[in-house]
């Protein structure tokens, strides 16, 4: 665990992954598991007006939609049949729908890409790779009403203990070369850069893309972040760096694009660093919707009653109540919490010790925003206490003395504004 | 769902830094505790009887007002005990028990549980009551009176009180050694320079208070002493006078850090601690007090609000112009 540094006068260091020497870390395959789980960005509404149902075969890298209209789909990464279609409520409270594959029978890849795969461009890739591992949307980033001027592919990865992309720009730097030339044909941005740490310098040379160095601590590598330190752009509060037509892609979707476009198969596995109790990760490349309860159980790893399961890091990552929870193809990381680990926060009141402020990338007047946070004063926390501004580190929830949750409560404040602003819209 | 293997759910971050509040209680009472020796060695029973009344009476009335409000009992804390603490430090070895019981009463329940308790209090809890009981019983704290039948073998006339009477001269009988080791009459615990200020330099490298507070407030004490000096040496002592003598060394590291009365930004940090330095002199020279520290703290409690204002734009905030 990291402790506070000593010398409370400076501002608070951010806080260094624990280096870990990529040269002995190696990648394991997992074994296609015998039932994977997928997300549709659908609303379930009890599967009115799906036309997928429970039994339906499929062929793997085949494109699951829940009805024909839908422009949300997924991939699926086995081959077999629909075991099951339900509800899924994730993180604040968006609804996708859950849909189980049980793998049967030979793998058999499907042939609808095939053709696409041929001709890489802006609708092949919105047709096709909306599912790319290593970005949340890609399609989101590919609207053609405002191509992208800047793509910014991180070497690094974001959160801590993760190390899923540089290991991936330490060992395929040649493959990203090709992977570059894809994204820069499909999204035709006039520059690509990449991001890494000053360590994989040379790998990063070799992608021939324009190379960043910057230091390898949180929270640089947060997507803001780097736009400010890196491009000098400060992103306005409330916008995201896709209106300033600045797209932000994690290496290991390069990787995806170049192998996808030379096999001619869709991408449907994602690499994932283990982080078992110990806190020593394990590389692992396993079948997008593969559920944790099974890489667990593969690594030997014991989930006990009390413990804590997260997706992704133990920043900015989700922690989820079910082993069932499947891998998607956004999930950088899978880290288990024993017990005893677990510090848990607490109802105290702000005591204004000014650490949240002083830790705080943003400069946000955390002291005074929880107050309103606390109070649900959403519309007065926008306005005058900076809450849009918040780059989402959650350094405040790290550093406070009293252990209030200031991160849950500023994710809060900003989904229920969003709540409010929608609603005054469509009653407007 | 018939599971009976429950996984913890919470938001991120899965990480703290492991500070907390109850750490840095105990931490800002082991820091006070070489000037508190002192005390307890010059003054004897008397002063381990004020500090033992104090600091119990101060978690007494903390329990009970956490009873009577139904809140979650929060003694454990060592708030409530530091508040106790520092209110017996400040306090003459000979103050009455009846005195410590109304101090405690008014530091821990007017002071800050009456605005909803730990971080709520607006003003110093422990200087509300040095203030209060200053202004209803004048002689309790005045230490030439409560300490008269005192010999520790130095001048026992109180500094302060010799410096107002008797104009600057009287400051070449108390050497900066000795007022540095204690040879002064005071509080309990506001005698030991020293210890104060090695109590004071453990907690900013900790970082349990903020080194921007202290150091200002230490400037603004010196420099404006230094002018009134300056323009009357007959009359107004030196810099280095103030700044050893009564409750300027308690108050910059102990008192003037509180957290919630005091500001977090940094230009309000300075602002914060040079007001209350500047203060305290022209309380001590030209105001009615001997010692200016209490009041002045207190009025730059009321002042925190507003001086942390001044905040650096946040970032991707867009100010619109008027």
């Amino acid at each position: 665990m990291i402790k506070r540094p000593f010398f409370g006068f400076i501002k608070p260091e951010p806080i260094h992954p624990i280096p870990v020497h990529l040269s002995q870390v190696s990648m394991k395959e997992f074994l296609v598991p015998r039932r994977v789980t997928l997300f549709l960005n659908v609303a379930h509404e009890n599967g009115n007006g799906f036309t997928i149902r429970v039994g339906d075969p499929v062929k793997t890298g085949q494109k699951l939609k829940a009805s024909e209209g839908d422009n949300a789909y997924a991939i699926s990464s086995v081959t077999g049949t629909i075991a099951g279609i339900s509800e899924y409520i994730g993180y604040l409270g968006q609804t996708f729908t859950a849909i189980s594959i049980d793998r049967a029978g030979e793998e058999q890849w499907d042939e609808a890409f095939k053709a696409a795969g041929e001709t890489p461009s802006l609708d092949n890739a919105l047709e096709f790779l909306g599912c790319l591992p290593g970005v949340t949307d890609f399609s989101a980033l590919l609207n053609p009403e405002r191509p992208l001027k800047t793509v910014v592919v991180s070497g690094i990865d974001q959160d801590l203990m993760i190390t899923t992309n540089q290991l991936i720009l330490k060992t395929e730097s040649k493959r990203l070369k090709d992977g570059m030339e894809l994204l820069r044909k499909i999204t035709g941005a006039d520059r690509i850069m990449i991001i890494s740490p000053p360590d994989l310098c040379a790998e990063a040379g070799e992608t021939g893309a324009e190379v960043k160095l910057i230091e390898p601590a949180y929270p640089n590598t947060l997507p803001k972040i780097v736009a400010k330190n890196v491009l000098g752009t400060v992103v306005p509060a409330g916008k995201r760096l896709e209106d300033l037509r600045v797209g932000f892609i994690n290496a290991e979707a390069v990787l995806a694009l170049a192998n996808t476009f030379t096999d001619g198969h869709l991408p449907v596995t994602k690499v994932v660093t283990v982080i078992g109790k110990d806190l020593a990760p394990v590389h692992l490349r396993v079948r997008i919707g593969t559920h944790v309860g099974d890489i667990l159980s593969d690594q030997g790893i014991e989930a006990r009653h009390g413990d804590r399961l997260i997706l992704g890091g133990p920043m900015t990552g989700h922690a989820v109540y079910s082993v069932d929870t499947p891998i998607l193809h956004d999930t950088d990381a899978l880290m288990i919490q024993d017990n005893s680990q677990i510090v848990s926060g607490s109802d105290l009141h702000c005591v204004n010790c000014g650490e949240c402020v002083r830790a705080c990338p943003a400069d946000i007047p955390i002291n005074i925003l929880i107050r309103l946070l606390e109070n649900g004063l959403y519309e007065d926390a926008v306005r005058d206490y900076d809450l849009l501004c918040c780059i989402e580190c959650g350094l405040c929830s790290y550093v406070c003395p009293a252990r209030i949750p200031v991160f849950h409560y500023v994710m809060l404040g900003k989904f229920e504004f969003a709540r409010m602003e929608s609603l005054e819209k469509s009653n407007g | 769902m018939g599971n009976e293997r429950l996984f913890v759910g919470s938001h991120a971050p899965f990480w703290h830094n492991g500070s907390s509040i109850t750490r840095k209680n105990y931490h800002m009472m082991l820091a006070a505790l070489p000037a508190v020796f002192l005390g307890m060695y010059q003054y004897g029973m008397p002063a381990v009887g004020v500090l033992a009344l104090s600091i119990s009476f101060a978690m007494i009335w903390e329990l009970l007002m956490n009873l009577v409000t139904r809140r979650p009992v929060g003694i454990g804390d060592g708030s409530a005990a530091l508040i106790g603490l520092l209110f017996a430090m400040l306090l003459p070895a000979t103050t009455p028990w009846w005195a410590v019981l109304v101090g405690t009463f008014i530091a821990v329940i007017i002071g800050r549980q009456i605005f909803g308790g730990l971080g709520c209090n607006p003003l110093n809890p422990t200087l509300v009551a040095v203030a209060i009981m200053t202004l209803s019983w004048k002689a309790l704290l005045d230490f030439n009176g409560t300490l008269v039948d005192f010999d520790l073998g130095f001048n026992m006339i109180h500094p302060l009180a010799a410096a107002k009477g008797f104009g600057a001269s009287v400051s070449a009988e108390y050497s900066t050694f000795g007022l540095l080791m204690g040879q002064h009459s005071g509080g309990i615990g506001t005698a030991f320079g020293l210890g104060l200020l090695i109590g004071g330099l453990y907690l900013i490298l900790r970082g349990d208070i903020r080194w921007e507070i202290s150091l200002s407030f230490l400037a603004g004490i010196f420099v404006t002493a230094l002018i009134f000096n300056l323009a009357d040496p007959q009359k107004y002592a030196g810099p280095l006078f103030h700044v050893l003598t009564g409750y300027t060394l308690i108050g910059a590291f102990f008192l003037l850090t509180e957290d919630s009365s005091s500001p977090v930004n940094f230009i309000p940090m300075l602002i914060y601690g040079l007001g209350a330095g500047v203060l305290t002199v022209l309380i001590r020279n030209i105001g009615a007090f001997v010692d200016g520290v209490v009041f002045a703290i207190l009025l730059m409690n009321v002042a925190n609000p507003i001086l942390d204002k001044i905040r650096p734009k946040a970032m991707g905030r867009e100010i619109e112009h008027a």
